[in-house]
Formats: C-alpha cells, structure tokens, sequence
C-alpha cells in the first residue's frame, strides 16, 4: 500500500500534504498534552512494531504480495491520535531510508495508513465493544473486525488515490502522466486483494494483540483507568 | 520494566529475527510496478511517473544493500539489519519524544 513517487500526479500529492500538516500538527499537541509517562515505552514499542510488520509480506492468490499495517491495534491501544504520530514515523522512515513509498507520497501515504486506519479502528471497536466489559471476549471480536475493516477501507482510499491520477493528468492524446489505470481497475485490485487477502492477517494480528493486553493489562487500553484509579473513584463514590 | 511491556518488547525482537520469512514472498504488489515493468505491462511508462520515480535514493532500497543480485542469506541480513535499524530509530524516536512531552 505505500505508494512510489511518480505514481500520484502534483495535484493529488500537493493536497494530501496539505492535509496532513494541519493533522500532524493536531495530532503532535494532542500528544503532548494527553500523554502519560507510563504510555511512553509503549508509544516507542508501537512505531517500532508497525515498521517491523510492514516488512512481513505474505503471497496471495494471483500472485500479488501485501503486508499488514498493524495501525488498528495502535489506534485501539494508544488512541487514533497518538496513532497518527507513531506509524507516521515508521512511514517517513520507510520511505527516507528504505525508498519504501514515495517522498512525494509521504503525505498521502500516511493519510491512507496512519489517520484513516488508527480512526477507522478505533471507532469500528468502539461501536461493536458497546459497553461490554474490558474483559469481554466481544471486544477481542471487535478489534479484530476493526483490523479487516480499516486495512480494506484504506485500500480503497489508496485505489481511489491512484484510480483519479489518468483524470487529472494527461498529455493531449490522452496518455496518462502518472499512474496509468483509472478507477475501474485500481479501486477494485486494491480492494480485493486486502479483502481476500491481507485484511485477514490484520484482523489475526489486531485480535491477537488485542487479547495479551486484554489479560494482561487493561489500564493500558487508551480511555481505560487503571484498577487503582478505579478504587479510589469507587471510594470517593461510596463516602 | 512493566510485565507487559517487557513481553510485548520480546516479541518485538522475534518479529526482528523471523523478518526474513517477508522475504519468501515473490509477486508483484499493484501500483508498485518499477519502470521495466511498467514497459512490460504497458508498452511504455508514463512520462511523469518515469520523472518522479527515479527523485529520491534511498541508502538501503527494498530493505537490501545496493547491487541487487545478492544471495538469499545476504538479503536476509539485510533485511534483519533493516528491521533492527527501523526498531531502534523509530522506536528511539518516539521514547525520546514521549519522555519530553509526557506528563504524569
């Protein structure tokens, strides 16, 4: 899913840095406000695990290779904010030093990967977690559909990406410039495979991590009070 | 070190070690077509894509050391090496960061 320079056209990867500015500025004061001390290994753990997956390519059907992103579980644990900022730094780092993604593409790569898939996560666990219990083997369901639905929604983003490049930059006969194939193949082929495909291994990944931290831990869950924090609310509640 | 952490930070190195099995892997992946590929599949590359492509040199591409042709126990090397250099930067990164701006 990391896009190469060359394949979006000026327009489309001007825009996207464009938005992401104001989102990684947002997303940086965010941080620094909301961020505990105890969350730090964490934070440094998260860019660390995203970059490493990313490298796992798995073949499917058709002979395509793709990789899971393992945004949804950051977005999940850390919060889609903090998401934005730690798998941001794997992907510019991918990109500077690994030519992994396009430097051009930089901005939109990390729209596509680290802000709609952190979001997509997050809200998707949110809503079928409802308000079970932190321990509820519902919420490990839950995060693991956020993973196949973030990774496959931003596929579709990233199809929509490449699919509008021969639209918006041809010469006059009408030769693309940029990415060649238009809407009909790429939102489609980005799609389907993450669907068939890579979106499964995200799924496994986001469940699996979801369910340790879940036995484990559950004050480190984003938006969940430690047990301690819990008594004393309890307490002050009762006196 | 928290429990937790301390586990979730081993199974960061495994991934480190088993990185290599990224490697077994060969295809294609769609929209990541180099320029003789593009050839192939199109007759021709487009021209602004075959001028933006060749903007950045990345120190280590494809997660391997420049050259290419290089036997699979030296690309696994290389792209252990790789991921140990993303682990330690972005990970280095980010604590650095978090210890700044953290609050307790």
């Amino acid at each position: 899913m990391h896009i190469p320079d060359g394949y979006l056209g000026p327009y489309t990867y001007i825009a996207m840095w464009i938005i992401m500015i104001p989102i990684w500025y947002y997303a940086g004061r965010k941080l620094s406000s909301e961020l505990k001390s105890k969350q730090v290994p964490l934070l440094a753990l998260a860019a660390a695990f995203s970059f490493v997956i990313m490298m796992f390519n798995i073949p499917i059907p058709g002979g395509s290779t793709g990789h899971a992103v393992g945004a949804a579980i950051i977005g999940i644990v850390l919060g889609p904010w903090a998401g934005v900022i730690a798998i941001s730094v794997a992907l510019v780092l991918q990109a500077l030093m690994f030519g992994d993604g396009g430097i051009t593409a930089i901005a939109a790569n990390c729209f596509n990967m680290a802000v709609v898939m952190p979001f997509v996560a997050y809200y998707t666990y949110k809503l079928i977690s409802g308000s079970t219990e932190i321990t509820s083997s519902r919420r490990v369901i839950a995060s693991g559909i956020a993973g196949y639905v973030s990774l496959s929604l931003a596929a579709a983003v990233t199809g929509f990406e490449f699919g509008i490049q021969p639209l918006l930059h041809h010469t006059a006969e009408g030769v693309p410039l940029y990415m060649p194939y238009s809407l009909n193949v790429t939102v489609p082929a980005m799609v389907l495979e993450h669907v068939l495909g890579f979106g499964i291994l995200e799924a496994l990944v986001t469940a699996l991590i979801f369910a340790y931290i879940q036995r484990t831990d559950t004050s480190m869950l984003y938006g969940e009070k430690s047990a301690a924090q819990k008594m004393k609310r309890a307490k002050a509640s009762t006196a | 070190m928290d429990k937790t952490i301390k586990n979730l930070a081993i199974g960061l190195i495994a991934l480190i070690i088993l990185a290599p099995l990224g490697l077994l892997a060969v295809g294609e992946t769609f929209g990541e077509w180099g320029n003789e590929e593009l050839q192939e599949k199109l007759g021709f590359v487009p021209s602004g894509l075959e001028r933006l492509s060749s903007l950045w040199s990345a120190p280590l591409p494809d997660y391997a050391f420049s050259g290419g042709d290089e036997s699979m126990t030296v690309s696994a090397a290389a792209y252990i090496l790789s991921a140990a250099i993303g682990v330690a930067i972005c990970g280095g990164l980010l604590y650095l960061i978090g210890k700044k701006v953290a609050k307790d």
